[in-house]
């Protein structure tokens, strides 16, 4: 699949720091991602995977190191920061659907607000993507009247609805229910073989050794190691690697 | 009984000044009452001070005070005109006071409604592009409004009661009617008081009712 993968780079993160308070929790990563790389983060709990995330779409701030997307720095505030946004999208581990709001109008937010698209063409628009993850019948509904996989596929089209260059997925299957990770899953696998950038954090190892072009290993705030999956699971090249490799998949 | 029948008209626009005084504050607090919580959760802290100093300031300032600074200092001594009439230029005036006042009570009825909504909400709204103001008006005050309907509702109550402050730069309201009539009619004081209170009542007891009723019907499921 690496052959598939464009070379440019299009997040690229150097020395980048970050403490919360006393805890620091990014520790001079260093992290290129190419177009159209699908990368997974995994590590223990606490290892700053989901920092990682946020903190390139500006959800959390950096005190030290440098973030640039597509060629450009990150903003810091206002217009610019609300524009680097929109070209990234982001699904949370807890969905995050506008609760008042039906599934359509979810989904036609940020192309009708941040794009300025004509309503008809973003409901249209919407409608095809809901079709995409297979939710188009629920699309008068309101989240709360979905399930927990239903919602995070409409999440996913609500991402995708802005055109992103990349979409940071944030833990997208830990607050499932076991019986509804393969639906999400199966749109996120869909989606990179299309050519989606991906960062992806998730403790789901067998989408990892499908979808991903790299597997980036942390913890304690550092990236530890980065390796393809073949290489990273068959042969991790760190103790602290192996360690959490037999802890997750002896069982 | 005789002198609430015979001085029906005259209560009854009393009570129709009431209600116009109450309407107008209403929707003036509402406005100014959403800027200002906007303020007190906006990022920029010259305007979240300005803010907390506002309320700060009116909610614990007497409600008379402000009343009557707006009428001596604002109509008076700042010569601050809105209608050659002077009964309808103290209308005015008290507008103002009591929507300044209630405005306070409103914006932090507002962020407590902030409060209610998830961080999530905002944070999906900011990574799909949203700005500050697009945030807070499509997706959190939507909902923070549909959690506060009911307090909205009380404050509401409490607004048209306090409307009879207004009496004190002599509009003439319900309160300062019911004043002048039990100067005419002394033999009937009871049933007057009785009059008005049960009129009072007639105009707040719906609201309550109301505004149960709509947020019963409004609130966000999650």
């Amino acid at each position: 699949m690496t052959e598939a993968v464009g070379s440019t780079s299009l997040v690229r993160l150097e020395n980048v720091n970050k403490h919360f308070g006393a805890l620091h929790v990014l520790k001079d990563i260093d992290l290129d991602i190419a177009r159209g790389e699908v990368v997974v983060a995994i590590g223990p709990s606490g290892a700053g995977k989901s920092t990682l995330c946020r903190v390139i779409n500006r959800l959390e701030t950096i005190d030290s190191g440098t973030i640039t997307f597509d060629g450009k720095s990150l903003a810091v505030e206002g217009r610019a920061l609300a524009q680097l946004r929109s070209e990234v999208g982001m699904v949370f581990q807890s969905f995050n659907l506008f609760a008042h709001k039906t599934i359509l109008e979810n989904v036609t937010l940020g192309p009708i607000r941040v794009r300025k698209m004509a309503r008809d063409q973003a409901e249209k628009r919407g409608m095809e993507l809901l079709e995409r993850v297979g939710i188009a019948s629920q699309a008068e509904k309101y989240p709360a009247q979905l399930s927990g996989g239903q919602q995070q596929r409409v999440a996913i089209a609500r991402a995708l609805a802005m055109d992103p260059k990349m979409i940071l997925f944030d833990e997208p299957t830990s607050a499932l229910d076991p019986e509804m990770v393969q639906e999400v899953l199966d749109v996120m696998i869909s989606l990179a073989r299309d050519g989606m950038t991906m960062l992806v954090v998730t403790h789901e190892m067998g989408f990892a050794r499908r979808a991903a072009n790299r597997v980036v290993f942390m913890a304690d705030g550092a990236v530890v190691e980065q390796n393809s999956p073949d290489e990273f699971f068959t042969n991790p090249g760190t103790d602290r690697a192996r360690d959490f490799l037999s802890k997750i998949l002896t069982h | 009984m005789g002198a609430l029948v015979e001085e029906f008209p005259v209560i009854l626009g009393a009570f129709w000044l009431t209600v116009r005084l109450t309407l107008a504050s209403a929707v003036a607090a509402l406005v100014l009452g959403t800027v200002l919580a906007a303020m007190r959760v906006s990022p920029i802290a010259v305007l979240r001070g300005v803010a907390t100093a506002y309320v700060n300031t009116l909610r614990n300032t007497p409600l008379t005070l402000v009343i009557v600074f707006c009428g001596l200092g604002l109509g008076l001594v700042l010569d601050v005109s809105f209608s050659e009439s002077l009964s309808t230029n103290y209308l005015w005036l008290s507008i103002i006071g009591l929507s300044a006042y209630t405005a306070a009570f409103v914006c932090e009825a507002i962020r407590s409604g902030i409060n209610t909504v998830p961080v999530g909400q905002a944070e999906a709204a900011r990574a799909l592009g949203l700005t500050f103001v697009q945030n807070l008006r499509f997706v959190v005050l939507p909902q923070a409004f549909r959690a506060i309907i009911a307090p909205l509702g009380s404050l509401l109550i409490a607004l048209t009661k306090n409307t009879t402050v207004a009496a004190a730069i002599g509009v003439a309201e319900a309160s300062l009617t019911m004043k002048s009539l039990f100067e005419r009619h002394q033999d009937s004081v009871v049933a007057i008081f009785f009059g008005f209170a049960l009129a009072f009542l007639v105009l707040t007891l719906p609201t309550g009712l109301f505004f149960g009723w709509l947020s019963r019907r409004l609130k966000v499921v999650r």
